[in-house]
């Protein structure tokens, strides 16, 4: 695996990491917690290897 | 545990159940393995790797079936799904593979040719996964791919992709294209790796016509032809003259523009001495003002848009109810390939190809394309091969 797309895979890493961080510090908004999962699907599917 | 939490449980258990669903579907596309029976002509069944090691353990590795006749001849290659969006390619592919006996010469075929294609799908076109082929013994089911490499299997893409050797600059999304990065090298990208693969059988092997099986857009003015450079020209000329004549359907040729580097059949014969021909067939699926992309259109190639369309002469295929069946669609590519074949052999006896048992495109409309494939699970495992 060349050095850029593991590079990739861990930027995929650390912006889920913040999203559930965010997730897990929202205590008002339902819509902004839908949110942060919602965006967090391709990234866990991409760290997964899935699509 | 306090009502925030409850909310967010709620909310990550739905999520999290979407995510399986979606994700086990894309899995099990990804990791779907298509079984192809080689049939009797089948004499040895190698592996692309074996030609160029840059593909080895990676996703982009396919089989190479040879079908060698007892008697010397000329060799011939056929390459399918160079698109994994373009089925007619494969299934056509597949007829040869299972029921081809060749006489004399060598007959070399590479049915999924772009192997991470196959197991990429593009969602945002509301692809299906899959369809299915019926036969006499059941259905038998094919990924539905897409028209570039999976990301997972080359990354990242250039802001530009600069083509090797000629530095003409092509879209960023054709560095994962297989038909814009031939002539390709040993240790360029992934799917360069694929295309250095099949020059170094044309090269090594010494083939003398290759074929590369494609279909296009009706509104695309590249479609039901069949694309030849300079070299192969008279060999396509004849044989859109003759399947017209002799089987009544429209195949004209189209010149492969020297200007336009990285296609099959622009580099294939700038870089080795093998004639190259790419076959278009119309597949309404890939137009872009169809109805739902479903199996049904992909199958029958029958949309209200395109026959609107058609009656305001925007197609530039004829265009009726009855759409564009499969059956047509594979029936024309088994018909154009024996033709090459036949004007080649006439032309330089010395390296003709014979081959039998393949239907025409006649007997295909008749019969269906799934009436020529066998049951694997009937048949000994020693034949069947996993793609
Ligand atoms: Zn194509």
């Amino acid at each position: 695996m060349p050095l850029i797309m593991i590079l990739y895979y861990i930027i995929c890493a650390y912006i889920a990491g913040m999203l559930v961080w965010n997730f897990i510090r929202e205590k008002k908004s339902v819509n902004d917690m839908l949110l942060y999962l919602l965006v967090m699907i391709p990234l866990v599917l991409r760290i997964l290897r899935v699509k | 545990m306090s009502r925030v939490w409850i909310i967010k449980s709620i909310l990550l258990l739905i999520i999290i159940t979407l995510m399986i669903i979606a994700g086990a579907q894309l899995y099990e596309h990804r990791h779907f393995k298509l079984p192809i029976v080689a049939g009797q002509g089948v004499t040895k069944v190698a592996k692309l790797s074996d030609y160029a090691e840059g593909v080895k353990e990676t996703v982009a590795d396919t089989n190479v079936f040879y079908l060698e006749g007892k008697e010397k001849g000329g060799k011939m290659f056929i390459m399918a799904n160079t698109h994994s969006n373009e089925p007619a390619a494969i299934l056509t592919a597949l007829i040869f593979v299972e029921n081809a006996l060749v006489d004399k010469g060598t007959l070399i075929i590479i049915p999924e040719f772009n192997n991470s294609a196959g197991r990429n799908t593009r969602p945002g076109d509301g692809y299906p996964l899959y369809y299915e082929i019926p036969t006499e013994w059941g259905s038998k089911k094919f990924r539905m791919g897409n028209r570039d490499a999976s990301p997972l299997d080359q990354w990242p893409d250039p802001d530009v992709y600069v083509h090797y050797p000629d530095k003409q600059l092509l879209s960023f999304l054709d560095v994962r294209n297989t038909n814009r990065t031939w002539p390709g090298r040993p240790n360029g990208p992934l799917m360069e790796r694929v295309t250095y693969g099949a020059m170094q059988i044309m090269r090594e092997m010494e083939v003398d016509i290759a074929i590369d099986i494609h279909g296009a857009e009706t509104m695309f003015p590249v479609t039901n032809c069949i694309v030849a450079p300079e070299k192969s020209m008279r060999i396509a000329t004849m044989t859109s003259l003759t399947v017209k004549a002799r089987e009544k359907f429209d195949n004209h040729v189209e010149p492969s523009p020297s200007g336009f580097r990285g296609l099959s059949h622009r580099e294939i014969g700038d870089y080795s001495d093998t004639l190259p021909f790419l076959l278009e067939a119309p597949l309404p699926f890939l137009d872009q003002p169809t109805g739902p992309k479903t199996v049904k259109l992909l199958l029958d190639g029958k949309d209200p848009f395109l026959l609107s369309l058609s009656k305001k002469r925007k197609l530039f295929v004829p265009y009726d109810e009855t759409g564009w069946p499969m059956e047509k669609r594979v029936g024309q590519h088994c018909s154009v390939i024996l033709e090459i074949i036949r004007q080649f052999s006439r032309k330089f006896p010395e390296r003709a190809v014979e081959l039998r048992n393949v239907p025409r495109y006649a007997d295909v409309v008749k019969n269906g394309v799934g009436h020529y494939y066998h049951d694997p699970d009937k048949v000994d495992k020693a034949v069947v091969h996993f793609n």
